[in-house]
């Protein structure tokens, strides 16, 4: 057993009658390098630990953390935790999980040999991710950041109604960003490549990315207002899965934040949707053998054939709606409790790929990149607005550059106006998988 | 000394800095910081879970050249913070003679204001007590108020900063937050309301602010909406709301103004110094001084005394926000804008409180004046990309201009932009200054910002509705 999962089952062992402990507790270790002009911007490393304790007396929760694992703090913060419990409403739906029998899936997320990389070869990835993208397209005058990043961490949660469970995982990553032209027509292009370990990045594609998307934006302008059909890349699907994410969340239907709330068994998209929450699938980057409760994870299908199949849930949401965990519980560290949320979203692939899907497009705008996603993306009202950068498609293929736009619609009524699902899928960091998306009939804002 | 400094003594912190310059090295700094918060949340009609937290910890950091390393540690004894030491000097190539001695000289800046109630000091209860106050008044907004959280938040931060250069200084930050979030059902669906009173305040906070008066609020922009029609698309006129519009000036010029998109010419705002870059009504200042509001502080994260910075003078580009590092490349004082989320972070060059000084005009002639267009009584959130200088930034309760009046309330829309453009554009600013509190995020690091406007006018901005004009 990991001293980390003895520490919080310790925790958790301390229990009075009638009182039910949950520990969890994390530490990690990061190094951050940013290359800049050849030179060595800044070098991070750290260690952190840390443990959160929730108490439930009679319904009532109360929480407490601590950026520390030494026993005195934590004692300190499980006091602090029982105290708290005495403030909350009593609630008969609040409760700690017990095993549910299920056996997690056996998932390798671990790289040894990014531990063992030293951190000169840390430095030299960041470097090289640089000078790839300075030596290259001359139209590109400047690189604004390129950075390299790991981290390697632990985790474990322990209660007292029989949970015990602790994994660890690894994720490194290269990103940079290149500056192409000059004055008001200058554009940015990111790009990147992450996965569990060294072997995963591709520094080539992530500078040829940067540059490219950088670059092909050079000269847009403003495109004429109108509605027209709009074609996400990978990318930006992703994102837009993640943001959507929420009205899937148990706790925002129980307590009626969701467009699906009661909409369960009915028509939401077009048939060619499918949309499946999936942790136990070891490519996604939010991957998972246990939930933050410390339950086995598992496939939910939230949309099947355009029909509402199902929410995610955590112990406390799923009482409130009758019914049992889906092992959905995430949390954001040792310093949040756990609630609903998905971390592994997909879409069935369909059957063109990126170019074809343009050319079935044939007239319509390519979006490279969005902005304003958390003021202008609202899962309760379903309203969305946000900037948009990319190409416009003329006779199924990209043509002139396009800024400063905005695209516009509601969420229910881009599900049901879904024209093409990429067959292009790739996993991503974050919450969901990427792939070209293309829908119907939004709004787009220009001149 | 302030209660701060006890977080390492000094022996320790001249040791601690002598190790991180043992290998050479220009620059060294020791960062430490203890922080204390308690948040309670309301939703459902329960309060659902009071939670309290404890932080602590210090960074070390070492310049050498163009390098900068950085280690953070939890471990505040002196072994642990000479590990950090060793582990940031780890850039320093030169090796150097180990023999540079470190003498500090301790200055304690006052802050901004006093506070006058220290949260730890208030029981737990009378902090629930708030959401309770707080969830009624929502309901009671009206019939068609379906859901209501409301949030209170308190935070103390004691930091301490110690650098090579002799700096030894502390600050002791008190904030008070308390927020309300409302769902409104109607024919139509769902919608949303949210407001938000934070201060760099103690618990007098709520002396200030009535409860009731927030939740009124955040239901009234629920309630508004479930009448609302889509917004239009195209480019309109807009009139932005006293107070609720400084995230304006934040995004479309602020962050271009920062040291360090400015150093790596990412900027559309580089080498504009001296030039007319804004309407000639635009004055744009950055002060961490002010009183209450939510970006103040005594010191920064750097140990640079908080300042009050003017940036755009009628119109003029006068200067831009530094931190030390961007400061001494360029052999000028830093303007107090190194901020940092936690020990765990670097500093950046960021705002404090960032806000457009009032005009002349009268807010209601102002907008009688507008025959059309978008009123703006609350924004939300926004985002720019500083090297074209393009933002967006959201709608959370607006309405119509009709022949110079408000008409008919407008769903949620991101309004995009320019920022030299929108800057060159406002063509009217009224004498009825408010500010608000808000977070602003870059690279990862969220730190709390204020910002600021009048009442004012632009004359033509995009907005991303749905509906044709």
């Amino acid at each position: 057993m990991s001293e980390l999962l003895e520490l919080a089952e310790r925790i958790a062992g301390q229990a009075a009658k009638g009182e039910q402990i949950e520990a969890y507790a994390s530490r990690g270790e990061e190094t951050d390098v940013r290359a800049y002009e050849g030179e060595v911007e800044s070098l991070t490393s750290a260690a952190s630990a840390g443990v959160g304790v929730r108490v439930i007396v009679d319904g009532r929760q109360g929480f407490a953390y601590a950026g520390s694992l030494e026993e005195e703090v934590i004692r300190e913060t499980l006091a602090e935790a029982r105290d708290n419990a005495g403030f909350a409403t009593p609630d008969e739906h609040v409760g700690l999980p017990g095993p549910d029998g299920r056996a997690p899936a056996t998932m390798d997320l671990w790289d040894d040999e990014l531990v063992a990389m030293p951190t000169a070869t840390k430095v030299e990835l960041a470097l090289e991710l640089e000078r790839r993208v300075r030596s290259g397209d001359r139209r590109v005058r400047q690189v604004a950041s390129a950075d390299y990043g790991d981290i390697a961490g632990e985790s474990a949660v322990a209660t007292s109604t029989g949970i015990s469970a602790s994994s660890r995982r690894t994720i490194c990553s290269l990103s940079v960003s290149a500056v192409a032209g000059t004055g008001s027509d200058s554009h940015t292009g990111v790009g990147f490549s992450a996965g569990r370990g060294p072997a995963d990045l591709d520094s080539d594609r992530a500078a040829t990315d940067a540059t490219e998307r950088a670059v092909r934006l050079l000269g847009a302008t403003k495109a004429r207002s109108g509605r027209c059909v709009v074609v996400f890349d990978a990318r930006v699907t992703s994102t837009l899965l993640a943001v959507l994410s929420s009205a899937f969340s148990g706790e925002a239907v129980t307590k009626g934040r969701s467009i699906f709330a009661d909409r369960i068994g009915q028509e939401v998209a077009v048939a060619g949707v499918t949309l499946v929450d999936d942790p136990t699938d070891r490519r996604a980057f939010g991957a998972a053998s246990h939930d933050a409760e410390g339950l086995a994870c598992r496939r939910n299908v939230l949309v099947d054939g355009g029909v509402l199949a199902g929410f995610v849930f955590d112990t406390t949401s799923a009482r409130r709606s009758g019914t049992a965990s889906t092992a959905s519980a995430v949390r954001g560290g040792y310093s949040s409790t756990p609630s609903a949320g998905c971390r592994a979203l997909a879409l069935t692939p369909g059957a063109l790929d990126a170019t074809e899907i343009l050319a079935a497009v044939d007239e319509g705008l390519f979006v490279q990149s969005i902005t304003g996603v958390h003021s202008g993306v609202n899962p309760v009202s379903g309203d969305f607005s946000v900037g948009a950068e990319g190409l416009l498609i003329r006779g199924g293929v990209l043509a002139e550059p396009v800024r400063e736009v905005t695209i516009a619609s509601t969420l229910p009524r881009m599900f049901l106006s879904v024209l093409h699902i990429g067959s292009d899928q790739e996993w991503l960091p974050g919450l969901a998988a990427g792939q070209t998306l293309a829908i119907d009939a939004m709004t787009l804002s220009g001149s | 000394m302030p209660g701060a400094a006890v977080l390492v003594e000094t022996p320790v912190i001249e040791r601690v800095l002598a190790a991180a310059l043992r290998r050479g090295g220009d620059f060294a700094e020791l960062f430490a910081e203890d922080r204390r918060s308690t948040s309670a949340v309301l939703d459902d009609g329960k309060v659902e879970e009071l939670s309290t937290g404890r932080d602590r910890g210090a960074g070390v950091r070492v310049v050498v050249g163009e390098t900068t390393g950085y280690a953070h540690t939890a471990d505040l004894s002196e072994a642990g913070l000479l590990a950090a030491a060793d582990a940031a000097a780890a850039v320093a190539r030169q090796g150097g003679d180990g023999a540079r001695v470190v003498g500090l000289e301790g200055s304690w800046p006052a802050r901004p204001n006093e506070v006058v109630v220290f949260p730890e000091g208030v029981p737990k209860a009378t902090k629930i007590e708030l959401l309770a106050r707080a969830d009624a008044a929502a309901r009671s907004a009206g019939s068609a108020v379906s859901q209501v959280s409301a949030a209170y938040g308190d935070s103390r931060r004691r930091i301490l900063v110690a650098n090579s250069d002799g700096v030894l200084t502390s600050d002791d930050q008190v904030k008070t937050r308390f927020s309300v979030s409302v769902v409104a059902m109607g024919d139509t669906g769902m919608q949303t309301g949210y407001e938000t009173e934070a201060r760099t305040v103690g618990f007098e906070l709520f002396d200030l602010v009535d409860v009731e008066e927030v939740a009124a609020t955040a239901a009234g922009r629920a309630l508004s909406k479930l009448l609302a029609r889509p917004a239009p698309s195209g480019e309109l006129p807009v009139v932005l709301a006293s107070g609720s519009g400084g995230i304006l000036f934040h995004e479309a010029c602020g962050h271009g103004l920062e040291a360090d998109h400015i150093a790596k010419d990412v900027s559309v705002y580089a080498r504009q110094v001296g030039e007319q870059v804004a309407s000639p009504l635009v004055t744009l200042v950055d002060d961490g001084t002010v009183g209450p509001e939510w970006g103040s502080f005594a010191v920064d994260d750097e140990g640079h005394p908080a300042q009050r910075n003017v940036l755009i003078e009628n119109g003029i580009l006068t200067d831009y926000l530094w931190d030390y590092l961007r400061a001494r490349k360029e052999k000028r004082q830093s303007s107090g804008n190194g901020r940092r989320q936690s020990y765990r972070h670097l500093p950046m060059v960021r705002m404090t409180n960032t806000f457009l000084l009032n005009g002349t005009e009268d807010p209601a002639e102002l907008l009688a004046q507008t025959p059309s267009g978008v009123f703006v009584a609350k924004l939300g959130g926004g985002q720019v990309n500083t090297a074209t200088g393009d933002f967006v930034f959201g709608t959370t309760e607006a309405y119509l201009i009709e022949n110079g009046r408000i008409t008919e309330p407008l769903r949620d829309a991101n309004l995009i932009g320019n920022g030299p453009e929108i800057l060159r554009r406002i063509d009217a600013v009224a004498n009825d200054f408010a500010m608000g509190p808000g977070t602003c995020g870059k690279d990862g690091q969220s730190v709390p910002v204020g910002c600021g406007q009048a009442t004012l006018r632009i004359t033509g901005v995009t907005i991303g509705g749905t509906s044709g004009e």
